[in-house]
């Protein structure tokens, strides 16, 4: 892969929420980068702090969450030292964001042509003829068909994988660099959720955007990732390209996740990861996958484990990849489904 | 007319029809049209499709939340169709028992568990409370949750741990037949393989035979032994799990196989999905399309033209 400029670094990031009855300590200390033009995948699941990560980078945590350490940095600036309004020339203009439900981030009493030139007029200073015709170029382009007419409708005659379009296009609007995805297809059926991924993916080579998207479906990631982040209970604890955390997933957790899905062709007991992710008012001591870790050596549940380096790309915070633990095999089930993805390649290679 | 063994349900030409407006307004929606499928002893029967296909509609006219516009509803043999009197309704209730979608809304917050579990018992009267209770922990046991868990709230429970509640609450009076509605769409992946898992080893343990509604078309070929594809209320292919997923005929399934995302990095970038455009790909005005065998157990809805050509694409 050829070496590409880094244009976010989030470096040791640290959030916590003061709640009632104690401090939630949701980010602990994550690291990674975005290069340009390529995609990032944060998969987690719900609570492991995957969406406070790209909160803090638009700058819209609540009021009541503070980022207590680390930096992340883009175009010469820290994210976390700039004030609101410098925020405003960054926010929805260089990073776009999009989230999950398309319907709650529209306006429902506001055309949704309105909606898009709002944006064109605010940033680029032209003529509301001129945004008119932008805006129709724009529902064009991510695929809404008879855009003149659909111009001047309402969110509620738009169905859902439609509204998903047009937020779209207001995040483009303003031609950001980056685009901050969160969960986009979730409420979406998988006819629709497809084509949105496609959407996306063509949208990005257009246009050279590089991607942040947040999941927990590791067929989407699969699809969508050039490199994949597994967070945990706050902390990314695999991070590698999306063959790398595939077909050599290295940490306890990626093999649990990758395991307990059934596939198309799993027909063997689901390993199902025991108990649930941990309460994070209270502090975690050791590594937070320890208690649901089968594979867990007893310093698991004494010092939180470091950052291995696989290969270049590829690291994983496990003892387990410590030169004294113990040599721990991935489940069978996991080897298996491992090799049925490589035959799969070859499959593809002579159709 | 009686069978020697009849399946545990049995449902023939299954039409929901929900009306809205008057005179010239009317307009009738069809959520369920003509559906007709059987589910076996011990035997899971998974149902797909998008929102809106009326999957969920079909399970909850089974269990008689809804008047059927028309067809046949048949368990154990028997025919619980029409308007039912009490002891027909109890046989209903008795034999069927539905596990929701969303293991929040769907427990009464102010019960504690026991009353949760316990309720479809009480209310039949016909047990002292000593024995309700007897049954309400042999129940948790069986879902994996302690007898320590009958006193507390719903709200002081997890989502997964939730939905074993959801599940004891279907089982506390032993059925034939489950409905489950989505039972893992509101749940986390390292929770869903839990439940999975748990209503696999009760369909083995107790012979129970479920009704598996889902949108996840991996985890319904996992989980089910017979799968149904519902597009539009019609339910448009019916197939064992396997041979739907190595033979889908009709031009819908393909479509819907084909935009599931599989985490196969190698191989998922490069996967060409198949577009599914009704009005193109059916032409319905000379032929009317009907519920066609291809091949034994392999059922598609399809004209008796397309029913040739799909018969001589299976041939290949």
């Amino acid at each position: 892969m050829r070496e590409q400029e880094t244009i976010l670094s989030v470096e040791n990031l640290r959030v916590s929420f003061r709640a009632y009855g104690g401090t939630v300590r949701a980010v602990r200390g994550v690291s990674f980068d975005l290069k340009r033009g390529e995609t990032v995948a944060i998969v987690g699941e719900s609570g492991s702090g995957k969406s406070v990560c790209t909160k803090a980078i638009m700058g819209i945590l609540p009021h009541n969450a503070a980022i207590d350490e680390g930096s992340i940095r883009y175009d010469g600036m820290d994210l976390t030292k700039i004030d609101e309004k410098e925020f405003h020339k960054i926010r929805g203009r260089r990073i776009g964001l999009i989230f999950q439900d398309p319907l709650s981030a529209l306006n429902p009493i506001m055309k949704i042509g309105n909606q898009i030139t709002e944006v064109l007029r605010k940033q680029k200073h032209i003529s509301k003829a001129e945004a008119k015709k932008q805006a129709i170029e724009l529902m064009e382009a991510v695929g809404i068909r008879d855009a003149a007419r659909r111009f001047g409708q309402y969110p509620f005659q738009f169905s859902g994988g439609m509204r998903q379009r047009i937020v779209i296009a207001i995040a483009l609007a303003s031609s950001p660099e980056i685009l901050i995805c969160d969960e986009p297809t979730t409420a979406l059926d998988v006819t629709i959720q497809a084509k949105i991924l496609d959407l996306i993916n063509s949208i990005k080579k257009e246009r050279n955007l590089s991607i942040i998207f947040i999941t927990h479906d590791l067929g989407i990631v699969a699809k969508m990732a050039d490199r994949i982040n597994v967070m945990y209970a706050g902390k990314i604890v695999e991070s590698g390209t999306a063959e790398e955390v595939f077909l050599e997933p290295a940490h306890p957790y990626t093999w649990a996740l990758l395991s307990s899905i059934p596939d198309m062709e799993s027909k063997e007991r689901l390993l199902a990861i025991p108990g649930t992710p941990p309460n994070m008012v209270v502090p975690i001591q050791g590594d937070a996958f320890a208690p649901r870790n089968p594979y867990a050596l007893k310093i698991d549940y004494e010092m939180e484990p470091p950052c291995f380096k696989l290969t270049e790309t590829h690291s994983a915070s496990t003892w387990l990849l410590h030169p004294s633990a113990p040599k721990m095999e991935m489940p069978q089930v996991l080897r298996e489904r491992i090799e049925r993805m490589k035959k799969e390649r070859s499959a593809y290679g002579t159709t | 007319m009686v069978q020697p063994n009849p399946p545990v349900l049995e449902v023939s030409g299954l039409s929901m029809h929900f009306t809205s407006g008057r005179g010239k307004k009317k307009t009738t929606l069809k959520a369920v049209d003509q559906v007709s499928f059987s589910i076996g002893h011990a035997e899971t029967f998974g149902l797909v499709g998008e929102s809106g296909c009326g999957k969920t509609t079909c399970g909850r006219t089974i269990i008689r939340l809804y008047n059927p516009t028309a067809g046949k509803i048949m368990v154990k043999g028997r025919d619980l169709s029409g308007k039912l009197n009490k002891e027909e309704r109890r046989f209903l209730t008795d034999n069927v028992a539905m596990i929701f979608q969303d293991p929040i809304e769907s427990l009464n917050p102010r019960m504690t568990i026991e009353e949760i579990v316990g309720e479809g018992l009480t209310v039949k009267g016909k047990m002292n409370r000593a024995e309700v209770r007897r049954r309400v922990y042999e129940t948790l046991d069986k879902v994996g949750l302690t007898q320590e868990h009958a006193t507390r709230y719903p709200h002081e429970f997890s989502g997964g741990q939730r939905q074993r509640v959801g599940i004891a609450r279907a089982l506390i009076n032993q059925p034939s037949l489950i409905i489950a509605d989505e039972p893992v769409s509101a749940l986390d992946v390292s929770i869903q393989a839990q439940v999975i898992n748990l209503l696999n080893d009760l369909k083995r343990d107790l012979g129970l035979s479920i009704l598996f509604i889902a949108h996840d078309l991996s985890v319904v070929k996992y989980f089910s032994d017979k799968i149904g594809v519902m597009y539009f209320g019609k339910m448009v292919e019916l197939a064992e799990g396997e041979e739907l997923y190595k033979n889908p005929m009709h031009p819908y399934t393909r479509s819907l196989l084909s935009a599931v995302p599989r985490p196969n990095p190698l191989t998922e970038r490069f996967r060409v999905r198949v577009n599914y455009d009704p009005e193109a790909e059916h032409d319905y005005t000379s032929e009317q399309p009907r519920m066609a065998q291809l091949s034994p157990g392999h059922f598609v809805w399809c004209s008796p033209s397309e029913q040739q050509r799909y018969e001589s694409m299976m041939r290949q």
